[in-house]
């Protein structure tokens, strides 16, 4: 059964792929991507109008059989409006920050309303997940949620095909859409914890990008406060002038720099080595340090900042044997 | 927490909402119901309510099972049987009742109403007036904007929230009801046996006859039946509605006789054939009534020994047949002497003076004309009253009625004066049914009330057969000639619609009863039969053909919905700077900075500068100019977004 039902299962899915079009960053719920169907509940209440119609027509009384085809007229009518409150609305994507592996990551997504209507009882089915995500979706202004997705793997998480659903109104059928959107974040690996031995400083006095060594710290200009920064770095001065919170950039960087290298820690398995890099990295932006990354097939020079930050993280979440890394690029 | 204490599913108006509802849909059936039924269920309904509102525990499982089996023991016991409407309407009330006790889960609501709404039916098999109707639709309304917020996953602003919803709901509901209710295919009835205990409590004449029942008959202004004549109404006086007729007598009661002597007297015309149709509400009994005498009907009935018209099934529903009556006539004119000798039937013993004044007067008279004649006299020059309110009988009702009281009602002259004409040796029987008739002026039909039941009294005259004789016309000619009304005095109490100089009220009735008759006319009397003609008119051959025209009919009614709800709902055109921003932002996205869904224009300005320092005055022009379209007090709006439409043509420039 399940060996015949294979093929037969391939061929909706090719089906579904062609019906419902590519992955876009934008899905509007037109009436090709609707699909209606009688819920449970919906069936017993035609068994209800069943056992009326019955009834009706035992005891000749055409003021029961009126009633009994208002409650199938009720039906028709319900069925219309489940469908009219999927059909017409639109959904975006949005791109989440880049998160660590074993959080969790909140796929933004925007239900744009072009009718002026609201939509209620809209539910989200995201695979994998118990329960449905249930909200409404409001007539003049667009609506924002957003779906946690569990980021288990480094790399690059899509989210996922979801089924968007609706029993509203009275329950009776169930309309659904499969929503395909384009969105991907970066799961970068998660920082080992506890304590970690030091990066080995085997660069020696090879820091050809440094700018300069003279012990002294020169100011090198003001960047706005990020959470994280120093306060000793925080330009006070312009505070009391009544400008934003902001930190003081330095040049120079008073410390050598130091080599975060893959090859260093021949011990670990590689996805370890990628979770102690990841910590190096954040350790060395705490402790302002200039790093460098070194792993097979790239090498980032030295720096210090939320840019190279963002640059080595990156590198370490794409390294190859990461969740969608092999993947072809999608990022627009 | 216990698997009894419940956390709330139902928001607390909604909750009040549901059981006022379903109590409004039990209320019509609680006049039938065992009284513990109704009792319970309300108990139900407010240990429910305590639940919400004092925290009270709902009760176990076991306890719930064992109510139960109990609810059902009773009602057996109640009914001596499960089946049937009646038994079958309180193990519903009961299970509702109970369901109410188990609200925990969404589904649990849901099946309630569902009870609701068949319990809502059931009540139409009861009761098919017009506002009883309208009542259950409001019911059916409220249950289904119950059923939409119960259903519904997110939490709704109120129990009324979804009235509208529907309330059009409704609306578009009735016209695939109307196409359903001409179209669907009627099956004849019934498809399974029905008790006969399902259909009580109607009024209407009954086979048998005692001083009194016909008075309290005349209580009610019920509608007896409908008649429309299909050419000129005869006068009043003619309107002699033939029901049961009473030949076996025992000294207080008359009665029916027996159906065995099946054979139909000869009747010979002595008028031309009245045609008109009558539309007779359920009474429960096999008579049909026509006017004295009906010679054809369309509906399946025969005449009885006594020429009484009966059907071959009890009239347990409206029915309307068509009857030529001929109102001059001889009938049954060669009446065998063995038979003539049981319409002289007296028992002994009873009445005596009656009796004994009867034999006089045969002997003083000639022939059956003159002895009829001085019996009538008799009633003519005593003084007689016709009244609603006789006085009790002690222990003769004929002799107390004729000798001393002398009040009485048209059942007391009909009995009394049958009874002098048997003692006098004349064939006599008492006929039932009822006299006149009021015509509605807002629908051109005439109706017959119960008020207007009436006895009378029909003699055998050799070669001249049975004579209709109405010694209440002798006593009170007013009754015949105007009604009821008009023969009693003004302080009897008599129902406001029976007296037919009413005033404003009476009018309105009289319309009201208008709509009702073609109510039933057209909606409750449509059934296979009627079903069939409108094929017929419509040129629509047989059941396939008809499913055919009704699937057709209702795809394009279904179709027309869905292009109304759906065109009503076509997109609104967005504003045109909302338009012009979406395009730059587009362009922004293609250029590496996409718009976060909860970014207002603001922060994505600030932030696209950020990325994009290169772009940086392009991005806070074009930002500040919508800013100032969107969200500004603008006084040129058109110039306004205009002035942003060329910003953002110029972006990148």
């Amino acid at each position: 059964m399940a060996a015949l039902s294979r093929p037969f299962r391939h061929l909706g899915r090719r089906w579904l792929d062609y019906r419902l079009g590519k992955r876009r960053e934008r899905q509007s719920l037109d009436y090709r991507r609707i699909f209606i169907l009688p819920s449970p509940g919906g069936l017993l209440f035609s068994a209800m109008i069943l056992a009326i119609w019955l009834g009706g027509v035992n005891y000749s009384n055409s003021m029961a059989l009126l009633l009994c085809f208002l409650l199938v007229g009720i039906g028709i009518s319900a069925m219309i409006h489940t469908f009219r409150n999927l059909s017409g609305l639109e959904l975006r994507a949005g791109v989440p920050d880049a998160v660590y592996a074993g959080t969790e990551v909140r796929f933004p997504l925007q239900c744009v309303e072009h009718h002026g209507r609201r939509r209620y009882g809209l539910e989200i089915l995201y695979p994998g997940k118990p329960r449905p995500i249930p909200f409404d979706a409001q007539a003049d202004t667009d609506t924002v949620m957003a779906i946690p997705v569990a980021a288990s793997r480094r790399g690059r998480l899509h989210l996922a095909e979801f089924e968007l659903r609706t029993r509203f109104p009275g329950g009776l059928f169930v309309a659904w859409s499969w929503i395909r959107l384009d969105t991907t974040v970066l799961v970068y690996p998660a920082p080992e914890s506890g304590e970690v031995p030091p990066p080995l400083d085997a660069s020696g006095g090879d820091s050809g990008n440094v700018r300069s060594h003279h012990g002294e710290e020169d100011f090198h200009g003001l960047r706005p406060y990020q959470p994280g920064d120093s306060l000793r770095q925080v330009a006070w001065r312009t505070l009391a002038r009544g400008q934003e919170l902001q930190t003081k950039q330095f040049a120079g960087y008073g410390r050598r720099s130091v080599w975060l290298d893959w090859s260093a820690m021949p011990e670990l398995p590689p996805e370890a080595r990628l979770c102690r890099l990841t910590r190096w990295i954040l350790d060395a932006e705490a402790e302002r340090r200039p790093y460098g990354l070194r792993i097979p097939g790239q090498a980032i020079a030295p720096d210090l900042g939320p840019d190279q930050q963002t640059r080595c993280l990156t590198a370490l979440a794409l390294f190859p044997g990461g969740a969608g890394v092999q993947e072809p690029d999608h990022v627009p | 927490m216990s698997r009894n204490a419940v956390t709330e599913l139902l928001p607390h108006r909604t909750l009040i909402l549901l059981l006022v509802s379903l109590a409004a849909v039990l209320a019509p059936h609680a006049l039938r119901l065992p009284a513990w039924v109704t009792a319970a269920f309300l108990l139900c309904a407010l240990w429910r309510y305590l639940v919400a509102r004092r925290g009270l525990r709902l009760p176990p499982r076991s306890l719930r099972l064992l109510a139960t089996l109990l609810a059902i023991a009773g009602i057996y016991l109640s009914y001596d049987t499960l089946l049937g409407l009646d038994a079958g309407v309180a193990i519903l009330s009961a299970m509702l009742g109970l369901k109410l006790l188990e609200l925990r889960r969404r589904r649990d609501t849901v099946v309630a109403l569902y009870l609701g709404y068949f319990l809502v039916v059931t009540q139409l098999l009861y009761h098919q007036s017009l506002l009883m109707l309208l009542y259950m639709l409001l019911l059916v309304w409220a249950m289904t904007m119950l059923l939409i917020t119960v259903t519904r996953p997110t939490a709704a602003a109120g129990p009324l929230q979804h009235g509208r919803l529907a309330g059009s709901m409704l609306i578009q509901a009735l016209p695939v009801m109307f196409l359903l209710f001409l179209l669907f295919p009627r099956i004849p009835g019934p498809l399974w046996g029905m008790p006969q205990s399902d259909h009580t409590g109607v009024t209407g004449l009954s086979d048998s006859m005692t001083m009194g029942s016909i008075s309290e008959l005349t209580q009610s202004a019920d509608v007896a039946f409908r008649v429309e004549f299909h050419g000129d109404v005869p006068s009043t006086p003619e309107l002699y509605w033939r029901g049961p007729v009473l030949s076996g007598y025992d000294g207080t009661t008359w009665r029916q006789p027996d159906e065995t002597a099946a054979f139909t007297p000869s009747l010979e015309g002595l008028a031309t054939a009245l045609d008109y149709t009558v539309a007779l509400e359920p009474h429960n009994e096999r008579w049909l009534f026509a006017l004295d005498l009906p010679v054809r009907i369309n509906t399946r009935a025969h005449l009885n020994s006594e020429y009484a018209l009966r059907s071959t099934e009890p009239v347990r529903e409206r029915v309307r047949y068509r009857v030529s009556s001929i109102l001059r006539y001889r009938l049954h004119a060669d009446l065998p002497a063995t038979q003539a000798r049981s319409y002289t039937y007296l028992p002994d013993h009873h009445h005596p003076k009656s009796v004994e004044l009867a034999r006089e007067w045969r002997r003083e008279s000639n022939d059956i004309g003159d002895f009829v004649g001085l019996a009538l006299a008799y009633f003519r020059e005593r003084p007689f009253t016709y009244t609603l309110n006789p006085p009790a009988a002690d222990t003769d009702p004929v002799d107390e009625f004729l000798f001393d009281t002398r009040r009485g009602f048209c059942e007391h002259f009909a009995s009394a004066f049958a009874v002098l004409m048997r003692a006098g040796n004349v064939p006599a029987r008492v006929v039932t049914g009822y006299q006149g008739g009021e015509i509605n002026p807002n629908g051109g039909y005439m109706i017959v009330r119960q008020s207007d039941a009436h006895a009378w009294v029909e003699v055998h005259v050799e070669n001249e057969g049975w004579i209709r004789i109405d010694p209440t016309a002798w006593v009170a000619p007013e009754r015949i000639e105007s009604g009821l009304d008009g023969a009693i005095g003004e302080t009897e109490r008599l129902p406001a619609l029976a007296r037919r100089d009413g005033g404003w009220m009476h009018r309105m009735a009289l319309r009201w009863d208008a709509v009702n008759a073609n109510w039933d006319r057209w909606v409750l009397a449509y059934g296979p039969q009627m079903q069939q003609r409108l094929m017929d008119r419509l040129g629509v051959e047989g059941t396939g053909r008809m499913i055919g025209l009704l699937a057709m009919s209702l795809i394009l009614i279904t179709g027309a919905i869905t292009a109304l709800v759906i065109w009503r709902g076509r997109p609104r055109p967005r504003d045109p700077e909302v338009i012009a921003w979406d395009r730059f932002c587009a362009r922004l996205a293609r250029a590496g900075v996409r718009r976060q869904p909860h970014e207002g224009p603001r922060d994505f300005a600030d932030r696209a500068a950020r990325q994009r320092p290169d772009l940086a005055n392009g991005i806070h022009q074009v930002a500040a100019r919508y800013i100032a379209v969107r969200y500004g007090r603008t006084r040129h709006r058109p110039q306004a977004v205009q002035a942003l439409r060329r910003a953002i043509a110029d972006f990148r420039g």
